[in-house]
């Protein structure tokens, strides 16, 4: 079944909406901020390894996190920063984890965007494409298994992920069992250099639903309210019991694939299209034409983010960084079966 | 009334389900039709919900059950061979791995692998991985030789907080049998076996080769050689203690093992021996692989590809000649 959501009516919107909008605003403006900030300690040569943001994907990426519920389940991707926030991630994680410091979430272990905390619903993923799919659909499964109901696993991929196996057998698996899955797919046109006309041949990824025998949507990323809409009724699908949904998001990436990429290979056309449009101005247009907000509480509210930022990295930056001194080099949780005689 | 191998892992499997609701079982043909070697026969008609069908897709399934894993559960995985792990290879190594090193927080799954070759199964449903996983830290490597190891390893290995990869030698699943089950001992992981006493050279084995190398000192005796057989059990951990303890009485060391002979598990034991037990050493210690093909279809290449008890008997008669 293929499912678009019509365009709803402006003066449909809710009071509540309201709030859920400014408040999925000011993730995403957080998200800008913190980001900005992790680049430029990047640039300074703060940062061992990649910085790796998700400029222009604030919006696909809030709706996420806002129409999850504490008790779900998300495994975010690398462009993430707005939906892991909105979903409970403390501002620090990030900030910590880039800088190293020894309370970062993986203890130096692991870094950027490989953090989270499964215990809270988190999960923490892997660099390689898809794989975190199967990890959210096994995690219902077992809930399934123990009788818990009512909560759904959200994860993210782009264009280029779904052109992995894990993909395919992630999502088929998860439609085998029916699990209340949200895939959100973010077409942002690139996978590193690799353009759309490389990576898959279908007319839209949305039409890859209808393969797997599950619930599809299309969605303009660029577009906040139409994301926590589209977004909220996929996961209200899974959480009744329609199974998984897969949600195809069209924006830009208006970044390169890291800090240390120019993206130079981007056809500059694309930024002139609608789908190249900055979410987060768009947003605050929006804001403005509805008289939800004035422009001055918007400078605030960027002053208010900045300041946020600011003592939260001087808070990190005062932290004792990870040492080898601290680590134990043990992988296992099982100390008996330790094999140190090497 | 005895009990081979191949039931013993199906009798742990039960005993798992019954003793903890937090173990199921998944894998491809493992609930009603019984798994494609009849490891799981009943356990899904015993144990409704919890043995349940995979699609053919190895990397979801090892992805699902760190997920579960993460929920609380203690999932076992049967591979129908582990030829075809190779296709889970990345949920396994990075996955699962690595998953408590990066979070603290356990990830207790077994894999169950139908592992090492029978005539005329060919490259892609013989191969002994044991080695291939073994060089993956976080990862905790079972290879049972006996139909005790395979019961009292298989439920440690559901009880131990990591990720184990239970190598299951398919050419052992209906050739070696006992009485009776044995009492639990609980804690065999990481901890080798005499399975035979002897004075003139070590043999260091595991899994399927173990029989081998018994028939080899049982022929050896004959002309008044007295073998030391250690079976490993487990090649991860390694007992390397074990293992020089038998070479500090032996002064020879004869390593043999199904994988294929580059940096595997006895290149690991010679390594260690040399650098641990160099002084305790007669002769150069020798290894005694399958041989460095891909595994032929043919069952007389076959048993020509991999370790014999003849080619053991000639291997130590030249160790003792040196």
């Amino acid at each position: 079944m293929l499912n678009t959501l019509k365009e709803p009516q402006r003066d449909a919107l809710q009071s509540g909406f309201q709030e859920q909008y400014v408040k999925a605003f000011k993730w995403m403006l957080l998200a800008r901020t913190v980001e900005e900030k992790i680049a430029n300690l990047w640039r300074a040569g703060k940062i061992a390894g990649g910085v790796y943001i998700g400029k222009g994907q604030e919006a696909v990426s809030v709706a996420i996190g806002t129409m999850l519920r504490r008790g779900d389940i998300f495994a975010p991707l690398i462009r993430d920063q707005a939906g892991r926030l909105a979903f409970g991630e403390p501002l620090l994680d990030i900030l910590r984890t880039y800088l190293g410091s020894k309370t970062a979430p993986a203890r130096g272990r692991d870094g950027n965007v490989h953090r989270g905390h499964p215990r809270e619903g988190t999960y923490p993923m892997i660099s390689h494409l898809g794989a975190m799919i199967s990890v959210v659909a096994g995690g219902l499964l077992a809930r399934q298994m123990k009788g818990i109901t009512g909560t759904v696993g959200a994860t993210s991929i782009g264009d280029g992920g779904t052109s992995t196996g894990a993909f395919h057998e992630g999502l088929n698996f998860a439609a085998v069992e029916k699990l209340p899955l949200v895939l959100v797919v973010t077409n942002n046109q690139y996978a590193y250099s690799t353009p759309n006309s490389k990576q898959f041949a279908c007319h839209d990824l949305v039409d890859k639903a209808v393969g797997y025998g599950i619930e599809g949507y299309n969605m303009d990323g660029t577009d906040l309210r139409q994301c926590l809409e589209v977004v909220g009724h996929a996961v209200e699908r899974a959480r009744s019991g329609g199974g998984p949904q897969l949600v195809v998001a069209t924006c830009l990436r208006l970044t390169g694939h890291a800090e240390h990429d120019d993206a130079s290979y981007m056809d500059e056309e694309l930024f002139k299209q609608p789908l190249g449009r900055d979410c987060i101005n768009l947003t605050e247009s929006f804001l403005l034409e509805q008289n939800w907000v004035v422009e001055s509480a918007l400078t605030t509210w960027r002053q208010e983010a900045k300041a946020e930022v600011e003592a939260a990295t001087q808070q990190v930056q005062r932290e004792p960084v990870c040492s080898p001194a601290d680590e134990d080099w043990m992988p296992l949780a099982t100390r008996r079966l330790a094999d140190f005689d090497f | 009334m005895s009990i081979t191998y191949l039931e013993a892992i199906r009798e742990a499997q039960a005993k798992a389900l019954r003793d903890d609701p937090r173990v199921y079982i998944y894998g491809q043909d493992v609930a009603d039709f019984g798994g494609a070697f009849k490891a799981t026969k009943d356990l899904a008609k015993e144990f409704p919900g919890r043995v349940l069908d995979s699609p053919i897709s190895e990397d979801a399934m090892v992805g699902s059950v760190v997920g579960a894993a993460i929920e609380g559960m203690r999932p076992i995985v049967e591979m129908q061979f582990s030829d075809f792990s190779s296709n889970a290879f990345n949920q396994i190594i990075n996955q699962a791995a690595a998953f408590h090193w990066r979070t603290n927080i356990p990830c207790p799954i077994t894999i169950r692998m139908p592992s090492g070759g029978n005539p005329g199964s060919g490259p892609f449903h013989s191969q002994a991985l044991e080695s291939v996983y073994a060089h993956f830290p976080g990862l905790i490597v079972m290879t049972p030789a006996t139909v005790e190891d395979a019961y009292d390893l298989l439920l440690e290995a559901i009880a131990i907080d990591d990720p184990v990869i239970f190598c299951e030698h398919k050419f052992l699943y209906n050739r070696v049998k006992v009485e009776k089950l044995p009492e639990r001992n609980g804690q065999s992981a990481g901890k080798a076996r005499i399975a035979r006493p002897g004075r003139d050279l070590t043999i260091v084995t595991y899994s399927a080769t173990v029989h081998d190398a018994l028939l080899a000192a049982q022929e050896l005796a004959r002309s008044g050689i007295q073998i030391e057989v250690v079976d490993l059990r487990t090649v991860k951990p390694l007992d390397t203690a074990t293992v020089l303890t038998s070479i500090a009485n032996t002064g020879r060391l004869l390593c043999v093992g199904e994988s294929w002979p580059w940096g595997g598990v006895n290149a690991e034991v010679i390594a260690r021996v040399a650098s641990k037990g160099f002084h305790l050493l007669d002769s150069p210690p020798q290894r005694l692989n399958s041989r460095d093909v891909p595994i032929p279809y043919h069952p007389d290449l076959w048993r020509a590809s991999r370790p014999s008890v003849a080619m053991i008997i000639e291997r130590v008669r030249k160790i003792l000649q040196w």
